[in-house]
């Protein structure tokens, strides 16, 4: 087994930032931790990691017991939003680190290194200084020293975070595939859900100390198991019950808020077609898609975006009326969410 | 379309901001960098260089026989001695207290921050005067002290003691901003990679703060050299005993043996380039991008 985590929870402070949670991430996947900032994501990756101490519950690793091992002990690589690299030491002497704590031989060191460096494209580099290093490159030397010491677990903080877009999305796909070449159990925190679904295996969502669900990128879009996961994961519509009853969804009782994907929806011109009416405010051409901002006659507002061919079928403009029908709906018991998920042991 | 991508890229030159014309803001700009020359010849340059005027304006022998007064070779011996001690002794107490400050959060953090300024804010005459009240025969250890036959006030203990005091801020205080600007991501990432604190501190801390420490202790080396008013107080200025440098230097301006105060002030001053000159001559050696 890679990671267990049983009823681990911390507080800083006034500020409970880990409720008691349970989780277990199996061997050799790769699991995205997101959510929002202050939901705890972090917290339980340091957690993991050694750097902070759970004020309550058990953390084993590969079988284990870790609850109270050192970081030094655990045998984990990290990687920090802000790479963490040792600024007087060249790329070399970086990556070389741990295997010099764990006095292996230079010669050993050297293969290792060359190794590494190769692994993360940056063999002309060793002899530079992360100064001298772009965002990207730095964060790849910061992944090299980490798995140079062939850690059980490989943990990231946010590591795309502080780059731009474009270098980000190189990296993702970059993790990716050195992910499935290395099968190192790997676990990262994230508040951008697209990296999320794009990188890993399985998504741990989190909120307010709390994981709300988890489950596979197709599972968390499409089987949302509360309405933040269904509002943080992708966009989404809510529409409140008086304009539900006025339009009679089906299997849908008055008193639920009713949530819908932008894209789920149709389109029709004719008052006949039992759609909600709306009025249309803005139409914004996106090159792939075409994103509308409707107006409910309660006063709610809705957005739908339509593909090139819903458009041009029907090729609604600003202050015009058009009828509006969600395809996929979606509606949440009003249990408490947060005992029904304190209580419960999720397996990824 | 081609422009565009240009400028995307940055090849394109960013456009100049506007910059007001040179017959507008010239004359204020000289008048500026000229009180600032003046200011600094005045204070700065010329007593600095007046002192090697005087002491070598009749030829260097004046120079070489306030070197071998017997007066003068006990009183740089003190002084050297005085710092040899200190130096070392507040760089470990300002590593250990900025480390302290900005890695770790514990009560009367800001208060210690606080007292470790106390020597800047304090004039040294009454930080000597606060050393004789404890330490000096009608102070408060006074009677325990002179049971036991240990001297502080008037001996050496008591310049060390106030030298130390004096020199408390310096190297923790160039420390600290550095310590606070790296943070402790560092320090982390060493620790996951299985280093032990005293492996941290050698290979990632230290050389992180380097020029800050070097700094710091270049300064509180001066200082510890330098240092008059608190060592005024508790030394007793015996001459041959308990005379250092500074003290040396008054004594003989005072008892109108200029080429002496002249003489001995130059040696301070070397003392002084002497440490920055090093510190350069490091800096170059270790130097990297």
């Amino acid at each position: 087994m890679g990671i267990t985590i049983e009823g681990v929870s911390k507080r800083f402070g006034d500020f409970q930032a880990l409720y008691s949670t349970s989780l277990t991430i199996e061997t050799g996947s790769l699991v995205a931790l997101l959510g929002p900032s202050g939901s705890g994501k972090s917290t339980l990756l340091r957690l993991i990691a050694g750097l902070e101490l759970p004020d309550t519950g058990r953390i084993w690793l590969t079988g284990r017991d870790a609850t109270y091992a050192s970081v030094q002990e655990r045998n984990i690589g990290f990687v920090f939003q802000h790479y963490a690299l040792f600024k007087h030491m060249t790329v070399r002497q970086n990556i070389a680190f741990g295997l010099e704590i764990r006095k292996a031989s230079r010669a050993e060191i050297r293969a290792r290194v060359d190794e590494l460096l190769e692994l993360v494209q940056l063999s002309g580099f060793g002899d530079r200084y992360p100064s001298q290093l772009s965002g990207g490159q730095r964060q790849r030397v910061a992944l090299a020293r980490a798995l140079a010491v062939e850690p059980q677990v490989l943990l990231l903080d946010e590591p795309f975070g502080a780059l731009d877009a474009k270098v980000r999305k190189e990296l993702r796909a970059w993790l990716r595939r050195l992910h499935d070449e290395v099968q190192v159990t790997t676990v990262f925190v994230t508040h951008d859900q697209e990296e999320a679904m794009e990188v890993a295996d399985q998504i741990v969502v989190m909120n307010q100390g709390r994981i709300e669900q988890v489950g596979s990128p197709a599972e968390i879009y499409d089987h949302p198991a509360t309405p933040f996961v269904m509002s943080f994961v992708g966009q989404v519509n809510v529409l409140h019950p008086e304009s539900v009853l006025s339009c009679q969804l089906p299997g849908i009782q008055g008193s639920q808020q009713v949530f819908f994907r932008p894209h789920d929806v149709v389109i029709e011109t004719d008052p006949c077609s039992g759609g909600m009416a709306a009025q249309v405010q803005t139409v914004l051409h996106l090159g792939r898609e075409i994103q509308a901002e409707l107006l409910l006659q309660d006063g709610g507002s809705l957005w739908v975006h339509l593909s090139r061919e819903q458009y041009a079928k029907t090729p609604i403009q600003r202050g015009q009326w058009v009828y509006v029908r969600p395809k996929a709906i979606k509606a949440f018991p009003p249990a408490d969410k947060h005992r029904a998920v304190r209580n419960s042991s999720v397996f990824v | 379309m081609k422009l565009e991508r240009h400028s995307q890229t940055g090849i394109l030159p960013p456009s100049q901001p506007e910059r007001p014309t040179p017959s507008q803001g010239a004359w204020v700009q000289w008048v500026l960098i000229g009180i600032v020359l003046v200011y600094i010849a005045l204070l700065l340059g010329i007593p600095a260089v007046n002192i090697f005027y005087q002491a070598f304006k009749d030829g260097i022998s004046p120079f070489f026989e306030t070197l071998i007064q017997p007066d003068f070779v006990s009183a740089l011996w003190l002084t050297v001695l005085t710092a040899l001690i200190v130096v070392p002794l507040n760089t470990f107490f300002g590593i250990y207290a900025a480390l302290a400050i900005a890695h770790k959060k514990f009560r009367g953090r800001t208060f210690l921050l606080s007292l470790i300024d106390l020597p800047f804010s304090i004039s040294p005459v009454v930080a000597g005067l606060m050393f004789v009240l404890i330490f000096g025969r009608q102070g408060w250890l006074g009677d325990w002290l002179q049971a036991w036959n240990i001297q502080v006030i008037f001996a050496f203990p008591g310049i060390v003691m106030v030298t130390a005091f004096i020199t408390i801020p310096f190297v923790a205080r160039e420390v600290l901003p550095v310590l606070e600007e790296a943070g402790t991501d560092q320090e982390e990432a060493a620790k996951t990679l299985g280093a032990n604190p005293w492996q941290i501190f050698w290979r990632v801390t230290l050389p992180n703060i380097r020029w800050g420490l070097l700094y710091g202790v270049i300064l509180t080396n001066a200082r510890a050299m330098g240092e008059f008013g608190a060592v005024a107080v508790v030394s007793g200025n015996i001459i041959g005993r308990t005379q250092t440098l500074p003290l040396f230097v008054e004594d003989a301006y005072k008892s109108y043996a200029t080429p002496s105060a002249y003489g001995a002030a130059v040696l301070l001053s070397l003392l002084a380039l002497v440490t920055i000159f090093a510190k350069e001559v490091l800096e170059r050696r270790t130097s990297f991008r």
